[in-house]
């Protein structure tokens, strides 16, 4: 059992629990606030037999509790974007980052990789099911697709999720950072086997990748 | 229909001599429509609960067969054992009966019905026959939607969201008959739904009392009225989106085909365009009804009334302005997500004021914690936690992440369980004698109260770790995956609370049949109310008033220096209290 977020994989991981913690703090201040008032007032103001206060509210107070919830919404929104537009922009994928091609389908994900070459489309392209191989410390590219209904590429540990939608082509990045082991899974309901559709991701030292890539593609021409 | 006959027991000046079927089945009084629904939605909502139970039997233990579940045939769990596929449609009818057929009925069904006409003080609804067909259509659309669980190939599985293309092609969900069941029997609701509000808004504009100006309205009336704006703008883009989806299912259209030329992305723009809407015609008017009980238990006025009207109006404008943070990772132009972004963060506001407001009110009151006080109390605390937890997924980049996991179910079970269903506790308590003319058992409220919240905390609290851990929902068998195995304890945890959960609410059935018949007798006003309603005999009789009253002040004027007691109802005449200038509008 873990109780907390996931082992971070990937250059996402620490901006977005740097924010996800930063809304711990500011959700549990307001949290603690509320609800230690709240009983409080149960306790202290607690009836049969009391005066009630007879008032129609506090114009000032009604301010103060109105402007510091929206002061503190808009500069997260901000901080928010700051990171948004770096994970999905426009143009927030490297110049650099390594293709790789997946296609979804009902139930498994197919993973085409660039081949020696380091380009998609080319003749040295293969094709492996259900594993994602990457090298550690690059920017990925990876470009979805969908054979059937929409799916979603998520990789928890690297904190990155897109769906695959049919008809459409969609880029995402990563940068991995530590080799392992991690698993892939479809998270938007898919069918039946929607809850097996899953993939293995093998994040590589380079050294390895390399290995790696020349063994499945020798494989992949048998 | 035996429970509502004690209205009959009612002496009321001019004779009714309506048959029994016009008087209880095609009935056009108000009251009597709202109580056919509070009945049938019931239904649904233990439906939709035990829909939940197999859920959670199968994610605690999942492929050992079910207790009971034997009765089930091989097409949903041989030998009791749950297939993939009767999973699916758990998921998507448990979404389905509990949004569409027991929450929004509840709220708006029920209470719309019921307190508008009592509240702003008129004989009944504006177009009393079109009210009853909003009932009945709304019945038909339960029928159907209630038959697709038993069609051969098995319900609707596509989640209750029924994103395409999955749910437009056969080929692709591996049901038919229950997909387009699906499709005709939201159409036949949203018809209801526009029925209902236009007959909701139309009300409260031209059927005021005198003197019940725009300002002196209850908060539960203003939430209704907005809401019910909501419902006539967005049940129609469902509805539309449907009639679509139903063409695509059985004439071969290729609206959300994609590979036709359809557009997938089309749906969940129609979807949620309606949906987040929804989601405030989810939780509006228990916030309206929770406003109404908690000043009724501090004894005191709301605090802030009018920022209480400004919100509530607030979050019916920007409602319509957040839909696609639903859409964050859906492939929708990331531009986008960053002003829905915004505009989602800024709707905290508004829901931030009404929790401070509730607090304002409960400060130096003298606190009565009756039941429906004890479920609105718990509304509040609850309804921060669905909230606060809202602002992780309003943040795009956090929304990347957690996006699809239990977090959202956890947030989402904490506004519609912890918000609107604590609140429909309080208010079915709060208004039973009002319908029923008898009171529910305190005591067993209380049990049922105290033990719905720890065991509601126990069961959908830990959701937000396993959504941390990155649980994503949907899924048949979380053991599936590696990293998910280690949290296989918390799913045996949070099934054993959602049983008794479960179980808790017997209790609640048992006390409202029971009260119904064997209940406390009550008198007009049994919770020392201000409300125009109060002033009738309980249960209210047809046509409610002889003459409506007329309103000399606002609903919230409890431990006035104005009287001895502490309460003043809305339609007391004080010496010092003029007759309103004019009757704000035609009164028949």
């Amino acid at each position: 059992m873990h109780w907390w977020l996931p082992q971070q994989g990937s250059t996402f991981a620490g901006p977005i629990d740097g924010l996800f913690i930063a809304i711990l703090i500011i959700t549990g201040i307001a949290f603690v606030l509320v609800e230690a008032g709240l009983i409080w007032f149960i306790v202290k103001y607690r009836g049969p037999g009391r005066k009630a206060f007879y008032t129609h509210g506090n114009t000032r107070a009604e301010v103060i509790w109105t402007t510091i919830p929206a002061v503190t919404m808009v500069a997260l929104g901000l901080v928010s974007n700051h990171y948004w537009v770096q994970i999905k922009g426009r143009n927030s994928v490297p110049a650099n980052a390594y293709p790789i091609a997946i296609h979804a389908k009902q139930f498994e994900w197919q993973v085409t990789y660039p081949g020696a070459d380091g380009k998609l489309g080319t003749a040295d392209d293969f094709t492996v099911r259900n594993q994602l191989h990457l090298p550690v410390g690059r920017p990925i590219v990876v470009a979805l697709s969908s054979e059937d209904v929409i799916h979603s590429f998520y990789v928890p540990q690297f904190r990155v999720r897109q769906d695959v939608v049919p008809g459409m082509d969609i880029k995402a990045w990563f940068q991995p950072t530590v080799p392992g082991r991690f698993e892939l899974g479809c998270s938007q309901l898919c069918g039946l086997g929607h809850y097996r559709m899953r993939a293995q991701v093998f994040v590589h030292t380079p050294e390895e990748y390399d290995a790696w890539m020349k063994q499945a593609a020798q494989e992949a021409k048998q | 229909m035996t429970s509502v006959a004690a209205t009959a027991r009612v002496p009321h000046a001019h004779h009714d001599d309506r048959s029994f079927v016009r008087k209880y089945i095609f009935s056009t009084d108000h009251k009597i429509i709202g109580i056919q629904f509070l009945f049938v939605s019931l239904f649904f909502l233990l439906l939709g609960g035990v829909l939940a139970m197999q859920m959670r039997w199968q994610l605690a233990f999942p492929g050992q067969p079910m207790p009971g579940g034997g009765i089930l045939p091989d097409t949903m769990a041989p030998g009791g054992v749950i297939l993939p596929e009767y999973y699916i449609q758990l998921v998507t009818m448990h979404g389905t009966f509990m949004v569409f057929f027991a929450i929004m009925p509840l709220l708006v069904g029920v209470y719309a019905n019921f307190l508008i006409p009592l509240k702003i003080g008129t004989h009944d609804m504006a177009f009393p026959r079109i009210n009853m067909a909003s009932f009945w259509l709304a019945f038909a659309a339960g029928l159907v939607m209630f038959a697709s669980l038993f069609v051969p190939d098995g319900a609707a599985r596509a989640g209750w969201t029924m994103y395409v293309p999955l749910s437009a092609r056969h080929d692709y969900s591996g049901a038919s008959l229950g997909q387009e069941l699906w499709s005709v029997s939201i159409i036949l609701l949203g018809l209801s739904s526009i029925l209902g509000s236009l007959n909701y808004i139309t009300t409260v504009i031209n059927n005021r009392a005198p003197g019940m100006t725009w300002f002196r309205l209850p908060l539960s009336v203003w939430s209704l009225f907005i809401t019910a704006i909501l419902g006539l703008l967005a049940l129609p883009v469902l509805s539309g989106a449907a009639i679509m989806l139903l063409f695509d299912q059985v004439l071969n259209t290729h609206f959300f085909d994609t590979t036709a030329g359809g557009q997938a992305l089309l749906w969940q723009h129609l979807f949620w365009f309606f949906g987040h809407p929804e989601v405030y015609i989810l939780i509006l008017p228990a916030m309206g009804m929770v406003s109404d009980i908690i000043a009724n238990g501090s004894r005191k006025p709301i605090f802030g009334y009018h920022s209480m009207v400004f919100a509530i109006v607030a979050i019916g404008f920007l409602g319509w302005i957040v839909w696609g943070h639903h859409m964050f990772v859906s492939g929708m132009n990331p531009t986008l997500g960053s002003s829905f972004m915004v505009s989602t963060l800024i709707i905290a506001v508004p829901s931030a004021v009404k929790v401070f407001n509730w607090m304002g009110t409960m400060w130096r009151g003298n606190l009565h914690f009756h039941v429906p006080m004890l479920n609105a109390t718990a509304f509040v605390a609850m309804f921060v936690i669905g909230g606060l937890s809202g602002i992780y997924m309003a943040a795009t980049p956090v929304d990347m992440f957690i996006h699809d996991t239990y977090f959202i179910v956890a947030h989402l079970h904490y506004v519609l369980f912890g918000g609107s269903l604590f609140a429909l506790f309080g208010a079915i308590t709060y208004w039973f004698p009002k319908m029923f003319g008898r009171l529910m058992s305190e005591p067993w409220g209380k049990v049922h109260f105290w033990l719905t919240f720890v065991f509601y905390n126990c069961t959908f609290f830990p959701m937000h770790i396993l959504g941390m851990a990155g649980a994503m929902r949907r899924i048949y068998d979380p053991t599936q995956y590696d990293f998910l195995k280690p949290m296989q304890p918390m799913n045996v945890f949070i099934s054993i609370s959602a049983f008794l959960l479960f179980a808790t609410q017997l209790i609640f059935f048992v006390n409202f049949w029971y009260s119904l018949f064997k209940g406390k007798k009550a008198d007009l006003n049994p919770w020392r109310d201000n409300g125009l309603e109060w002033s009738l005999p309980s249960p209210a009789p047809h046509g409610n008033w002889e003459t409506v009253p007329t309103v000399y002040r606002g609903p919230y004027e409890f431990s006035s220096p104005q009287v001895a007691e502490d309460y003043l109802p809305q339609n007391r005449k004080l010496p010092t209290d003029r007759e309103p200038a004019s009757a704000p509008a035609a009164v028949h």
